[in-house]
């Protein structure tokens, strides 16, 4: 019925000229990929989102800047172990991302709410819901893009590293294990910082709210971790180091990748949690990133429409 | 199109939806109804979006408690507020909406030109949506609703915020859509008179109760009121009473709007047709009186309340919707077929 219209309408237009300026409706008889493709398309545009493509290019600056600043000290170690030809690399794998924290916490405050908060406050969600995908399949685009954009951004530096090291003609089965145990510490660090990025953002519909919360969670937990743990370490209370560690992010992944991932601790004294508190630890991290996933489907039923 | 059996929906505190039951054919219809009828509700339980407390809806033959993703597939939605991110262009955007609607990426991009194209947007569509008018911003709403090729589309008030030349041609465009396009198109209002130029059907709701559903002529031939007012003269000091005698003279008979502003000084009357306007033209003229103005009065929610009411007093609330005829809306398609309002407590 559609397609006939336009076509009976240039037949008794005026002239043959018209038919070029004027091709009517057409219909769409092509494929309709349906809602898995939607959750990727979604995927793919959050995950450029957090990189500012597809963006306008003021939007391109921070995170950009910020992988660069995540892997300059990567290259700049590397250049120093391939030039004094050191038999190892100024730093472990896995204490990379724990140097760099506050690089990671401050991508993280600046992407997160890009990735929730635009939709929530501009109302485009309501749009995302009227086409065939469900709440689970926006939540899980969303945390799989900025879990993903979290992964390049530490990843990044540590094959960085990993390349260096091979260069530097380092040994090649120490090496690869250490990066492997490298970027299983970073997928965590990323799913559990993507996770608390996100809910934190998507309480909020204001981008600067959003930023401000993310960084005050990351900052302040760790802070108040950290000082406790001195304190605990300065009174010889040693045993209490490892289960405070349970009540920052960072310390948490620490204490994972201690207990099963052969890093050594950033803890005052190096009092890492080993056996039961590191299956604690490990725990308490899978728990977040359950807690967060099932808070962010909470606040998208509601949001919808 | 739509089916609705005695849809439901209430909140702890309101009832949104009170057991409508509607059947909407293919063409443009108006769904009326003041500020929280339960217009939005009902969008959103036909979306496949928000669960019925109690009763069922069909839209396109599928059961919106169950096949909610097919339905959104093929259909499209307007919603009535902003949802525009403004760093973007129209055209990234739709093209992200056609994507999300299931189009593969080369598709996505030629529907959202043409789709832009068929909207009324040029040139202005690579630039960023936050520089653009409020018309524009429509115009992109209603792309993002098409550009998936839809059997049906879902319009929430898209006249919102528009100047009366805005408004027209948003009217025009959602006209189009049909004959053109060959799309159906639900389009919501609280403007009874907007919808009337524009639908080929209208539905009343209010309170979330069904108080009329019929095609648009039904609408004017039955209840269009003329308001004239005349100046008074020498010969006829209450120029507004003898045009009444007059008119009763020759057996119409006019009320004086009571309640309505202005009253006194207006007659309303009914128009049967385009012999009435000849006919007050003449009565007014052999009076020698002024006709000062002569215009149809804006239909109100509450008039077609007031004479549905009466209409409906016998009915129950008993729902006449035919089960048999549900969901194939397509043989129903004739002007003035449809249904007579059903479906609410009298």
């Amino acid at each position: 019925m559609a397609v006939e219209q336009p076509r009976t309408r240039d037949t008794t237009g005026p002239g043959d000229e018209t038919r070029i300026h004027n091709i009517g409706y057409r219909t769409y008889d092509g494929p309709r990929l349906g809602r898995a493709y939607a959750r990727r398309s979604l995927y793919s545009q959050s995950l450029r989102g957090a990189y500012g493509l597809g963006r306008s290019a003021k939007s391109k600056v921070l995170p950009l800047l910020l992988l660069v600043v995540m892997c300059a000290p990567a290259a700049i170690m590397v250049a120093v172990a391939v030039a004094t030809k050191a038999k190892d690399l100024p730093t472990d794998y896995t204490q990379y991302a724990i140097f760099l924290q506050a690089v990671i916490g401050l991508y993280v405050a600046s992407q997160a709410p890009q990735a929730v908060s635009r939709d929530l406050r501009f109302r485009t969600v309501p749009l995302y819901f009227s086409r065939p995908i469900e709440t689970a399949d926006y939540v899980r685009a969303k945390y799989a893009a900025l879990t993903s954009a979290l992964f390049i951004l530490t990843a990044t530096p540590l094959l960085v590293l990993y390349v260096g090291a091979l260069l530097a003609k380092l040994d090649f089965a120490d090496q690869t294990k250490g990066f492997a145990q490298g970027l299983v510490s970073v997928a965590l660090l990323s799913l559990l910082f993507a996770g608390i990025g996100l809910v934190v953002s998507a309480v909020t519909p204001r981008r600067g709210f959003g930023i401000a919360a993310v960084i005050a969670v990351l900052t302040i937990s760790y802070g108040a971790v950290s000082t406790l743990q001195a304190i605990a370490y300065d009174q010889s209370s040693t045993g209490a180091i490892p289960w405070l560690g349970l009540f920052s992010p960072i310390t948490l992944i620490d204490g994972v990748q201690t207990a099963f991932l052969g890093a050594s601790s950033s803890y005052p004294g190096g009092y890492g949690p080993s056996g039961a508190e590191g299956v604690v630890h490990l725990a308490v991290v899978l728990g977040i990133i359950a807690g967060c996933y099932g808070l962010l489907m909470r606040r998208y039923r509601k949001a919808g429409l | 199109m739509i089916a609705t059996e005695s849809l439901s929906k209430r909140f702890p505190k309101v009832t949104a939806l009170d057991r409508l039951s509607v059947d909407v054919g293919p063409g443009v219809t108006g769904l009326v109804g003041a500020n929280g009828a339960g217009k939005s509700t009902l969008i959103k339980i036909l979306l496949g979006l928000s669960p019925a407390t109690e009763g069922r809806a069909e839209v396109l033959g599928l059961d919106v408690a169950t096949k909610g993703g097919a339905i959104r597939e093929r259909v499209g939605y307007m919603p009535e507020h902003d949802c525009l991110p403004p760093d973007v262009s129209a055209t990234e955007f739709v093209v992200h909406m056609a994507r999300m609607s299931g189009l593969p990426p080369a598709a996505a991009r030629e529907r959202t030109a043409d789709t832009l194209r068929h909207v009324g947007l040029y040139e202005e569509r690579y630039r960023p949506i936050g520089g653009y008018s409020t018309g524009m911003k429509q115009r992109v709403k209603l792309a993002q609703a098409l550009v998936h090729d839809p059997k049906l589309v879902f319009l929430d008030e898209p006249t919102n915020g528009l100047d009366p030349v805005g408004r027209d041609e948003m009217l025009g465009l959602i006209r189009r859509i049909h004959t053109d396009f060959g799309i159906s198109v639900l389009v919501t209002s609280h403007l009874l008179g907007e919808l009337e130029r524009t639908c080929d059907h209208v539905v009343v709701i209010d309170g979330g109760k069904l108080l009329r559903s019929s095609s648009t002529t039904d609408f004017t031939q039955i209840t269009t009121t003329l308001a004239i007012e005349v100046t008074d003269t020498d010969e006829h000091p209450d120029g507004t009473r003898a045009v009444r005698e007059a008119l009763r003279a020759r057996g119409v008979d006019t009320h004086d709007g009571s309640g309505l502003p202005g009253a006194g000084h207006v007659l309303l009357l009914t128009a049967e047709g385009e012999e009435t306007y000849d006919l007050v033209r003449d009565v007014v003229t052999d009076l020698g009186l002024g006709l000062v103005r002569m215009e149809q009065r804006r239909h109100r929610i509450a008039e077609v309340f007031r004479g549905d009411s009466d209409e409906n007093s016998g009915t129950s609330g008993e729902s006449g919707t035919d089960g048999g005829t549900r969901g194939n809306g397509a043989d129903r398609d004739g002007d003035g077929e449809r249904k007579e309002a059903v479906g609410h407590g009298g």
